[in-house]
């Protein structure tokens, strides 16, 4: 069955894969045999993951042709069919689950958006934890779960639909060898029990590929051989697949490579540099490290050893003073750390997990920052920087972006940063995670050279088993303890294990000892295929599924739904209470060169109104000017010489007033309040005569109080920003973290992602409505004497519409800073000006008025004001209904167009 | 403290936002666009203010009425029937309704002194009130100066000349996109400092920062240096460009001065960012926070609504806000022209709030960073 002679699963022709200027795939040409086990090998960045994500569906194709299961893969239509024909587990430990949903919602949301029934996904899941050891975890959230547990997880999220096709990227890096046996067995007996099922795998382990019935050796973009491993082995005479891939290897790439060789350490006992005492850390109940205890001496190279979650990184934070342990204590150098000392900073090169190199910085900008911050003097940085660049070879990327390195080339960059301030010791956490045979090489060559050369004292951390075995001493730790402390050789010795491996996982199973590992695979896992519900354009219930996953999430984060609940109740008293356009207390002042009690009558019946508190007279025009500029006057009079004389002749006689326009909204309140107290002295004074009577009725709001007017244009506000805020980040959030993947892969459809993601928003917008509603009438007292159900109605569509703004922002950004501020500035400014929140969109002019009369608060807020104060229902307001009710599928529309269903 | 991490770190951050394209033109829409936008979008004084009138007269006096409404100040008055009055003013199409009565002109004539009743939707309270007004003197001056033509009247010839200073003609865009800039600068840096704080951290690089021989102050000076750079010449930009040179806004004081103050007013937002993306535990929070903080700081500054018209709490709290006193110093310095002599209270009170948002956020952010690891 080894042979490809049966109709491939996949089949490749001329395929390329461009990002940028970086070829990821350079014409490839490949069948992949149907029914196998095939493995993808080679170092990372060679094209592994851009092949497999164009086999799953999840990358657009851009050249060339791709064929699953005999049809095209660049048809939708095709994609569609076969989808819930394929599994597809992405690389990165658990990057398509969901961290705060437990083992069991993450299995019951895959198994829904394949729309297997209630009773059916819980024989599924019953089925797929007892075979994979999970049972007795179901309720952890996947986030806590240890690398080996979220990588079952994974597979039993991708096994639960049946899948013909099982495309595993990874699976196995980074977590422990005892996990990665086990789940190499598990897989093996899902084959046993699904024999026509197609697996591919990519790894960059070496030695997991003896594993593999077909293998194809992969490099820069390019498939270097493909056959099964004997074929490999003979064709490049070596003696094992390590040694065969790099014979593979072009010339120039393997000219760097040699062989590995471990000088011995100079015997003659050196100072303690690192010590560690019972370091303990706690995180709530939980006991990440547990009374570690450690010596190092200069210049050895002491290695931990275990999988991801283990420890091993807490330690070492604990060991650079990144991290306060919770117990015990550490020495570096003889000196307890402490994370205040900067000197002991300076002895130290430290680089973390995943190479935290600012990647907009290129290269030498990295290093020169790094070389200033430690302080090397001006004048020596640029030689420093030129001796790195040569030792680890960086000269000819000095102005590339760490970004579009290999993550080989990176690594020797984040090594060449730690080395910068020629630091005493190393703390190296995981440094060749991901990087290829030959580059790790290099690198381990580099190291025993500044150990033994330099002295440099080396703490580091890995999980591979071949790099262990070259520290001098090593620490095995595994859930937070160190099982046991010795050379490599007398590790092996004492278990009479055949290799390091073995005596690893010998001391887990002791420290493991009764941990279940189920033997046979159920039977209900060799389901029907052809049960499989066919495929439909919408579904509701995978929509729901995502709404109720969104859901989740959104209760395992009440701070945020808090906030959004307590944070509009105090946005409403502020600003009903903070927003008014009844101003008093306007200063004035007059400038009396009449001084008769005619200009003090006119002066009182100013200073006697409410509105203007009187200030000091003022002297003269200086004065004026001087007080006016400051701010202190906002109304200056001026009566003329001789007012009072002429007044009593009837000889036309002109005051003067000036306002302070700086701030228009306020001059125009002044304006009219002055005018009106003008026509009042003069009427009083019986000198106007007016043939008409004036009758003005303020409707809807008789006592023209701004908290009436003020309390229900709140509302549609805050409705808007809040909810429209919320869902800005939900699908950027996943762009950034990896659970878009989901999307791509599944038979979901854009439109019930989107929805499905909007549902929980929706109703937590809902919420805070009725909360606000309520609050308006008891609180604030104002009536709602119109039809409750028509706004109600019109909430609904407008909250509908507001969180829709959000998912559109959220769709098109790519960062979610620039969500953030997308959405402020697309909402805050329209919402407080263009929507008639103060000034009526009637009144507005140019671009303003035309995004006014589309935004959807515009219409709401017609809706609350008519409800809350004009006591309206709902045909009176069908005008306002209609644009909304329209707004809804506009905004969902857009979003569908923005959201890509694969990855471009 | 060492002056040269805090200028190299900052330098950092500029080549960091350097790279973000979709950011920068955001920043350059903020600080353009939305702002001309805006500007152009705020009526003048009474604009286009939408009146109808229930003409049931029909007489000359009335014909003249309906005359005397004109843009800009009104929409051409629509004539209705009473009973489309009350629906127009229900779907809230009009602001104003002028009800004349049957056998106005005769009864005004007559020296009668006949109602006209003018209803008014008062939910409109921006303009409702200085509409009224309007209103009531166009009418009162028009039957005035027709009846005149018919009957001698004695007034008494007393004037009032009113002028506003400042703004002559009480043009809402000066003021209006003076707070716009002043409302983007604040939204602006608070987003970028504490965005760039959480990605940090969700990058993992404030780790590598924290075993270097760098102090937390160091770390946060330098984010607050570079960030307030870029909205200090985004703000600059925007005042000569736009605000002057776009939207031809005089701008009687130093520009300068107020560009003191906004670098001023940056000490104290940027730390409240930081202090923010301390607070927050994922981005999603920091968001909500962002909205919960940026809206009473702009809508209770006094750019928004005039200050005097708040409670005497919530002015007095604002007086806390940085922005609250750099409304206050704009108005002074743009438009009345007024120098550090006038305007020095609210800089002391600037870095008063700068001096004290500056500790507290360095304060939670030593005690935060452990934390962030």
């Amino acid at each position: 069955m080894n042979a490809p002679a049966a109709a491939p699963v996949a089949s490749l022709r001329d395929v390329t894969l461009q990002y940028g200027a970086v070829r990821a795939l350079d014409r490839i040409t490949l069948d992949l045999p149907a029914g196998s086990m095939v493995g993808l090998i080679g170092p990372d960045g060679v094209g592994k993951s851009s092949l497999l994500a164009l086999i799953s569906g999840a990358r657009a194709v851009q050249s060339g042709r791709v064929e699953v299961f005999g049809g095209n893969m660049a048809s939708a239509a095709h994609r569609g069919q076969v989808c819930p024909r394929i599994a597809y587990m992405p690389q990165g430990l658990g990057k398509n689950l969901y961290a705060t949903l437990s083992v069991q919602e993450n299995i019951d949301f895959f198994a829904s958006l394949f729309g297997h029934g209630r009773e059916e996904r819980r024989h599924r899941i019953a089925d797929l934890v007892e075979s994979t050891g999970l049972a007795p975890f179901v309720d952890r959230p996947a986030g806590k779960l240890s690398g080996g547990m979220k990588q079952k997880l994974g597979l039993c999220c991708a096994l639960v639909h049946d899948p013909d096709l099982l495309i595993l990227d990874e699976p196995t890096t980074g977590i422990d060898p005892l996990s990665r046996r086990q789940f190499w067995e598990l897989i093996d007996r899902i084959r046993a029990g699904r024999p026509g099922m197609s697996v591919i795998v990519a790894s960059a382990y070496m030695e997991e590929a003896a594993r593999f019935d077909w293998l194809i050796a992969m490099n820069a973009g390019q498939v270097l051989a493909a056959g099964t491993v004997q074929e490999l082995l003979a064709s490049t005479g070596a003696d094992s697949l390590e040694a065969a891939f790099i014979a593979l290897l072009p010339e120039s790439e393997r000219r760097g490579h040699k062989a590995v060789v471990v000088t011995p350490r100079p015997a003659d006992h050196r100072d303690i540099a690192i010590e560690a005492r019972d370091l303990t850390m706690r995180f709530g109940d939980f006991v990440a490290v547990d009374h570690v205890s450690f010596r190092i001496e200069q210049g050895e190279i002491f290695g931990f050893l275990g999988s991801n979650g283990c420890g091993k990184t807490t330690t070492m934070k604990m060991m650079t003073g990144l991290l306060p342990p919770s117990e015990g204590q550490a020495w570096l150098f003889g000196q307890a750390v402490d994370p205040n000392d900067l000197d002991t900073r300076r002895r130290v090169g430290y680089m973390s997990q995943g190479f935290s190199l600012y990647s907009e910085l290129t290269v030498r900008q990295n290093l020169e920052l790094h070389a200033r911050l430690f302080q090397i003097a001006a004048d020596a940085i640029a030689e420093r920087i030129a001796r790195v660049a040569e030792r680890f070879d960086l000269v000819d990327i000095m102005d590339v972006l760490p970004t579009a390195l290999p993550l080989g080339q990176r690594q020797r960059l984040s090594l060449a940063v730690a080395m910068i301030h020629q630091p005493a010791m190393l703390i190296l956490d995981e440094p060749t995670s991901g990087v290829d045979p030959v580059a790790r090489d290099a690198f381990w060559q580099t190291l025993i050279e500044l150990s033994r050369r330099d002295g440099v004292t080396i703490f580091i951390s890995t999980h591979f088993m071949n790099e262990a075995a070259r520290c001098d001493r090593i620490s095995l730790m595994h859930a937070g303890r160190v099982l046991v402390s010795d050379t490599p050789g007398a590790l092996i010795e004492t278990c009479g294990a055949a290799s390091l491996e073995d005596a690893f996982i010998s001391y887990l199973e002791q420290a493991t000892s009764g941990a279940p590992v189920a033997g046979v695979p159920p039977p209900a896992l060799a389901g029907n295929p052809a049960e499989r519900p066919p495929a439909r354009r919408f579904d509701p219930r995978r929509m729901l599924s995502f709404a109720h996953r969104e859901g989740l999430e959104l209760r395992r984060d009440p701070v945020r739904a808090t906030l959004a609940l307590l944070g509009s109740v105090f946005l409403m008293f502020i600003m009903a209470y903070g927003i008014s356009l009844d101003v008093e207390n306007l200063t004035f002042a007059v400038l009396d060169r009449d001084q008769t009690t005619t200009s003090q009558n006119y002066i009182l019946n100013i200073a006697g109104s409410r509105y203007f508190s009187e200030q000091a007279p003022i002297t003269d025009y200086a004065d004026l000017d001087r007080r006016m500029r400051a701010g202190k006057l906002t109304l200056a009079i001026e009566i003329p010489p001789g007012f009072g004389r002429d007044v009593a002749r009837g000889a036309p006689v002109t005051i003067g007033a000036w306002i302070d326009g700086a701030m228009p909204t306020r001059a125009e309140t002044v304006q009219g309040y002055v005018q009106g107290l003008h026509t009042q002295w003069l009427t009083e004074k019986g000198g106007l005569a007016v043939p008409v009577e004036i009758a003005i009725r303020y409707r809807y709001n008789p006592d023209v109080k701004s908290l009436m007017a003020m309390v229900p244009a709140v509302i549609p506000m805050l409705l808007l920003l809040i909810p429209s805020m919320l869902t800005a980040l939900s699908v950027v959030r996943e762009k950034e973290l990896g659970s878009i993947i989901n999307l791509y892969v599944t038979p979901t459809t854009r439109l019930e992602f989107l929805l499905g993601k909007q549902l929980p928003y929706v109703a937590l917008g809902m919420l805070n409505f009725l909360l606000l509603t309520a609050l308006a009438v008891t609180v604030f007292g104002v009536p709602l004497k119109g039809s409750f159900l028509t706004l109600f109605a019109g909430a609904v569509l407008y909250v509908v519409s507001a969180t829709a703004m959000g998912l559109v922002m959220s769709s098109f950004m790519r960062s979610q800073v620039a969500a953030i501020f997308g959405t402020a500035i697309g909402t805050l400014i329209p919402a407080t000006q263009y929507s008639g929140f103060l000034d009526p969109v009637s009144s507005l002019q140019g671009a303003g008025a035309v995004i006014g009369s589309v935004y959807p608060a515009t219409y709401f807020l017609i809706i609350a004001r008519g409800t809350f104060a004009k006591a309206l229902n709902f045909g009176d307001l069908q005008s306002s209904i209609v644009p909304l009710v329209l707004a809804v599928p506009v905004l969902l529309g857009l979003c569908v167009l923005l959201l890509k269903k694969q990855e471009a | 403290m060492r002056l040269s991490n805090i200028v190299h770190l900052g330098v950092k951050e500029l080549r960091s936002l350097g790279r973000d394209p979709i950011m920068l033109v955001l920043i350059v829409y903020a600080f353009t666009f939305a702002i001309y936008t805006a500007a152009e979008t705020m009526p003048e004084t009474l604009n286009k203010a939408p009146i109808a009138i229930v003409d049931e007269d029909r007489s000359a006096l009335s014909t003249r009425l309906v005359a005397a409404f004109y843009p800009p100040y009104f929409t051409p008055p629509l004539l209705i029937s009473r009973a489309e009055m009350d629906k127009r003013m229900d779907e809230g199409m009009t602001t104003f309704a002028l009800d004349i009565p049957p056998n106005f002109q005769r009864d005004v004539l007559a020296g009668r002194k006949p109602d006209v009743q003018l209803n008014v939707d008062a939910t409109r309270i921006s303009q409702a009130f200085t509409g009224a007004g309007y209103i009531e003197t166009i009418v009162a001056t028009e039957v005035a100066a027709f009846a005149r033509r018919y009957r001698s009247e004695t007034v008494l010839p007393v004037d009032l000349a009113l002028r506003a200073r400042f703004n002559p003609s009480l043009n809402k865009a000066w003021f209006g996109s003076v707070i716009e800039v002043i409302n983007q600068v604040t939204l602006l840096s608070i987003i970028l400092t504490g965005a760039a704080l959480i990605r940090e951290r969700e990058h993992g690089t404030v780790e590598h920062l924290l075993v270097m021989p760098i102090t937390p102050f160091e770390i946060m000076a330098s984010k607050i240096w570079s960030m307030a750079l870029v909205v200090l010449l985004a703000d600059a930009a925007s005042l000569i460009f736009v605000v002057q040179g776009l939207l031809k806004v005089p701008i009687e004081g130093s520009i300068l001065l107020f560009l003191a103050a906004a670098a001023v007013t940056l000490f104290a937002t940027t730390s409240l960012g930081i202090f923010l993306a301390t607070a927050a535990r994922s981005m999603p929070q920091f968001a909500l926070l962002v909205i919960l903080i940026i809206l009473p700081l702009e809508m209770l500054s006094g750019g928004f609504t005039p200050r005097e018209s708040m409670p005497v709490v919530v002015r007095d709290v604002m007086l806390a806000a940085p922005t609250t006193h750099f409304v206050s110093l704009a108005q002074a310095v743009l438009f009345r022209g007024a120098g550090i002599s006038v305007v020095w209270p609210q800089f002391v009170a600037l870095i008063a709030i700068g001096a004290a948002f500056f500790t507290v956020a360095l304060l939670r952010f030593r005690q935060a960073i452990s934390q962030m690891v």
